[in-house]
């Protein structure tokens, strides 16, 4: 049967969402929340172990009906997905405890959220987009207010779902005008589409402004800072590590397959994207003294370096685009779990720079673990950041961006600053009043300390990787250009 | 005698548009609002989009609209708490930014020379049944229309998790 060789190629998104289904009737016979917890780790072990066979054993495949890929950069975007949210689950648990906001719908909506993102990831149809999109969307607007005693909460949820709505509109609309002007929603087919037409600009522009929204590209980042910093923070994590690449891995996956003949006439778009975005995001870093906030800008700057890669246009740009997307979940994850480790230990407040006064001295290892991950966020050689960054800013040379890529580097010499500042309270200077943290848990600790290895890994040695990440392409770029 | 139909609906569908957005009155809004779903599926029906057409009366002009009225009766609002205040320079900026998208739009849409295919009326006929459409659903639209249960599923349990007002914590930190 064709639906069951399917089901098996799409196995990860299958089973996330069976898991969502059992935990969601778990909770409707009032299981523990530990019960809850552990069901869900269970199902999220098992998607994570097919994802990475997938990952390693299957070949580039389309599969219902052309709906969807598996194998290639579908599952590559499949692995970090279920990857980013099985140790956003681990940190999740502890710091609602924590905070007191441990609801047990949490579990089945992430879960529903992963697979709308793993829907969204290895999507080959714009109505597929659409769908995983939506469902992730609607999951994270949910998952945004759940500290909803606090005012931030209230705004961060509301805000992001205004301003989800409406770029949802932009979407529809550009997927329509595309329809019109070449007959199909499928993205190869689109692809085989070369004579453009005004309508078929209208479209893609629409479509694009759409995604922008979603991976908060400025000029339309602005809901970002408010809702990453009123959210709970592993669901901040969550969002700007599995959220935004499911949507970059859609857009890779768009432009490549559905616009790969006007990729030289959207770079001059992308350009301006990412050097707006670049100097916008750590120019507002630096001036933040909230930590929370201080990522939010600074996951904005990484979108900025992120579409230096999409403006080269090319293979190498889109392979180092989904490499920084593997590094940024792993230090990104991170540097929010440990923040979220201080912030439990206080109250949902405790996010000022000044109140991580002397810090690094109280528990080492979390010090330790947040300067590894700040270190890789700020590009400093031997972390994957820096790899990252690296490949991303090479593509661009090759595509003749001489001058964009000089002022990201510049941007990111720059952000070095405010994560270091970071480190400098959390080493340097004394803290005013005695502030005790409890001991971490220990799968708590043990996960981060993994992100950070893994970190760690990726600075030293990315060639395999990026390697196996350039197959890809080479293989989906003869798909997209055979009629 | 198409064209005069086309007219028609186009016509009672801008108006109760325009008649929804103008309207001081929010009941009077729901119900041009159900008025404009209605001529929104005489469109449905001249494109011979049969089943939409009754699918559209249904679930717009039926249960959603009928919610909304429902919603609106028990918020209950008064005659001096409109929604529309003042205008201030922010809303007039609005509707120029509007005004110009809009024209982008037409300009673009205007433009279209027609790339889609041409089907006959009889091959029409047949697109718009309940069997066309429910066997494209469960072929080639597979992946995307169970993702949707799974996106309707994600949606009752956001509201109720929203909903919720005590925070059932179990005591569990060890």
């Amino acid at each position: 049967m064709e639906i069951i060789n399917d089901l098996l190629l799409f196995l990860p998104a299958t089973i996330v969402a069976i898991g969502g289904l059992t935990v969601m009737m778990l909770d409707g016979y009032k299981a523990r929340s530990r019960t809850i917890y552990t069901t869900t780790m269970v199902f999220l072990g098992i998607a994570l172990g097919v994802a990475s066979w997938d990952l390693l054993m299957q070949a580039p495949e389309l599969i219902f009906s052309d709906m969807a890929g598996a194998g290639g950069t579908a599952a590559f975007g499949t692995f970090i997905v279920v990857f980013g949210t099985f140790f956003t689950v681990i940190l999740t648990h502890d710091y609602l405890i924590g905070v007191k906001h441990n609801f047990p719908q949490v579990y089945p909506l992430l879960m529903f959220c992963t697979f709308g993102m793993i829907v969204l990831a290895t999507a080959n149809d714009l109505v597929t987009v659409f769908v995983g999109l939506e469902t992730m969307s609607v999951c994270l607007y949910a998952l945004a207010g759940i500290i909803r005693d606090k005012r931030l909460g209230v705004e961060s949820a509301l805000k992001y779902f205004v301003m989800g709505a409406f770029s949802t509109g932009f979407f529809l609309y550009g997927i329509t005008l595309l329809y019109g002007a070449t007959g199909s929603t499928s993205l190869p087919e689109i692809g085989a589409y070369t004579d453009g037409g005004l309508i078929y600009w209208g479209g893609v522009s629409l479509l694009l402004v759409a995604f922008m929204f979603k991976v908060s590209a400025v000029p339309f980042h602005m809901w970002t800072p408010d809702v990453y910093t009123g959210s709970p923070t592993t669901i901040t994590a969550y969002m700007s590590t599995a959220g935004k690449t499911a949507s970059f891995v859609a857009l890779v996956l768009i432009l490549d397959r559905a616009m790969p003949f006007i990729a030289t006439e959207l770079t001059a778009t992308f350009s301006i994207i990412a050097l707006l975005t670049m100097i916008l995001g750590n120019a507002v870093a630096m001036v933040q003294d909230n930590v929370k906030r201080m990522l939010a800008y600074s996951s904005i700057a990484h979108v900025g370096y992120l579409f230096v890669g999409l403006a080269a246009g090319s293979v190498a740009g889109y392979s180092a685009v989904l490499f920084y997307l593997l590094a940024y979940t792993f230090m990104n994850v991170g540097a929010f779990g440990v923040v979220a480790y201080y912030e439990k230990n206080h109250d949902v407040h405790f996010n000022n720079v000044e109140s991580y006064a002397g810090l690094g001295y109280q528990r080492p290892i979390m010090g330790v673990l947040l300067s590894i991950f700040l270190f890789s966020l700020a590009g400093i050689p031997i972390s994957a950041g820096f790899n990252a960054k690296y490949l991303v800013f090479s593509a661009g040379i090759e595509a003749g961006l001489v001058s964009l890529v000089v002022v990201g580097v510049l941007a990111s010499a720059a952000s070095a600053y405010y994560y270091l500042r970071v480190m400098v309270y959390l080493y340097f200077r004394e803290g005013k009043e005695s502030v005790s943290l409890i001991e971490p848990k220990k799968v708590y600790s043990f996960s981060l300390v993994f992100l950070a290895l893994l970190t760690l890994y990726f600075g030293v040695v990315p060639g395999g990787v990026t390697e196996m990440i350039y197959g890809y392409f080479s293989d989906s770029m003869l798909t997209a250009t055979a009629p | 005698m198409e064209t005069f139909f086309f007219v028609f609906v186009a016509t009672f569908a801008l108006g109760t548009a325009l008649a929804m957005v103008l309207s001081k009155n929010t009941v009077n809004s729901a119900l041009f609002l159900i008025l404009h779903m209605l001529s929104v599926s005489g469109f449905y029906l001249s494109l011979n989009a049969q089943f939409l057409a009754v699918i559209q009366i249904l679930v717009y002009a039926g249960a959603i609209m009928v919610l909304f009225l429902f919603v609106i009766m028990v918020l209950n609002m008064d005659e001096d708490e409109q929604i529309v205040t003042k205008v201030d320079f922010k809303q007039i900026f609005a509707v120029l930014v509007t005004v110009i998208v809009l024209a982008q739009l037409l300009y673009i849409v205007g433009n279209f020379t027609g790339a889609l295919p041409d089907f006959s009326q009889q091959e029409l006929m047949a697109i718009g049944t309940v069997e066309a459409i429910g066997d494209e659903m469960f072929t080639t639209f597979l992946l995307p229309f169970e993702a949707t249960a799974i996106l309707l599923t994600a949606a009752v349990v956001g509201a109720m998790l929203l909903a919720q007002k005590n925070v059932n914590v179990e005591d569990e930190i060890e």
